[in-house]
């Protein structure tokens, strides 16, 4: 920069641009000569094989292990459990709503088959209230169930029948009791349990529907089960759901696909009670958003139609 | 260029009207714009919402704090 504008001034106005144009060609030429000096120096081989690496540190801390090169595991696949088939669930599509009489069913699956041993601890009465069940059904099914409340006016706890408000009761006071009540195995909470497991609703209808002998060779302690859906294989729930274990009030029939099925819906809205109303404001949101980029690309081209299409013409000065 | 002059007269002409019609504008568009597509949204999901089976369990003079 120096030297261009302590050039300029000295050099008359006429030539002034052809020795702009040899400075800049001057300055290319040596930067592309500093460049390839560079490319043959110490330090550009140090810094490629620091990066080489440092990406190659990275990619295996990030993903375990390096593509393309064989690997020997003394796990066998089935450590992991096998990978649900992937169900085409009337809820699957972007529009798709849940069914609600599926919900409505496999609340009954719950509340008569689950619910002995797995609490729905984030759901309360009020939560069912038009989604599956009417107000009122709502508030005669609470009132079945006793909670304690207090303290009263001499400072004691009372027990009253429940209201839209209560959570669904556990079927255990705490884990310990939960644990005792089940040789030591924990009947997780189901409140969450299709997000909490890889293959949500589709691993559970497949580990509902998946109970079969183990295999020769595979041996399964007493009290357990065997479940090629469970990672391990071996867990304590045992096969729960029968033919015509539940009666439908709706007259389905209640196969065990049919009641599989039914409570892996049920639970599925339990994780995400927002699903139909978030599908509706994204089809709206998109519709929207599609519709305001278009307006930006025409108004883009709307603006740029003047610089696009001009022709500029130099105008030589006459001597 | 009728059209823009009935349009600038009615619309652009002064600050407070067009302030008011982008307010009344949007307030219309929101609503006309959520029943569109909350019609659709029914029709795509026809007999599996809430509101397509709750004939079913409602009874006589229950409360109709469900809907």
């Amino acid at each position: 920069m120096l030297f261009q504008s302590a050039a300029a001034r000295s050099i008359p106005r006429v030539l002034r641009s052809s020795a702009s144009a040899q400075a800049r060609a001057f300055s290319s030429t040596s930067s592309s000569a500093a460049f390839q000096s560079f490319l043959g120096s110490r330090t550009a081989l140090v810094s490629a094989s620091a990066l080489t690496a440092g990406s190659v540190a990275w990619y295996t801390h990030l993903y375990g292990s390096l593509p393309f090169i064989g690997e020997v595991h003394a796990s066998a696949a089935s450590d992991h459990g096998l990978h649900p088939t992937s169900y085409p669930w009337s809820h699957n599509g972007l529009m798709d709503s849940f069914d609600h009489s599926s919900i409505r069913r496999g609340y009954q699956v719950y509340r008569e088959v689950c619910s002995a041993c797995h609490s729905l601890d984030r759901i309360a009465w009020r939560n069912l209230v038009a989604v599956s069940h009417t107000a009122d059904e709502a508030r005669a099914m609470a009132e079945e169930v006793e909670y304690d409340d207090g303290p009263n006016d001499e400072g004691e706890m009372f027990k009253r029948p429940g209201k839209l408000a209560d959570y669904l009761p556990a079927p255990y006071a705490n884990e310990e009791a939960a644990r005792a009540g089940n040789a030591g195995a924990l009947p997780p909470d189901l409140s969450l349990i299709v997000k909490a497991r890889h293959g949500g609703a589709d691993y559970l209808f497949s580990l509902l529907t998946g109970y079969v002998d183990p295999p020769a060779g595979v041996e399964i302690r007493e009290g357990l089960n065997y479940n090629p859906y469970f990672p391990g294989g071996a867990l304590g729930m045992a096969r729960v759901l029968f033919d015509g274990l539940v009666e439908y009030e709706d007259g389905t029939p209640a196969t065990t696909s049919q009641m599989a099925k039914d409570v892996s819906v049920f639970l599925h809205w339990a994780a995400e009670p927002e699903h139909d109303e978030r599908k509706k404001i994204g089809v709206k949101a998109v519709i929207l958003m599609s519709t305001v980029f278009l307006i930006s690309v025409y108004v883009k081209k709307f603006k740029w139609t003047v610089i696009k299409n001009r022709k500029i013409f130099y105008d030589p000065p006459k001597h | 260029m009728a059209f823009s002059t009935t349009i600038y007269n009615a619309v652009f002409r002064r600050n407070s009207v067009y302030v008011s019609t982008i307010f009344v504008g949007a307030f219309g568009f929101a609503v006309g714009y959520d029943k569109a597509v909350t019609a659709v949204w029914d029709r795509w999901n026809a007999g599996k919402q809430w509101k397509d089976i709750r004939h079913k369990y409602v009874t006589e003079g229950g409360s109709e704090d469900d809907e």
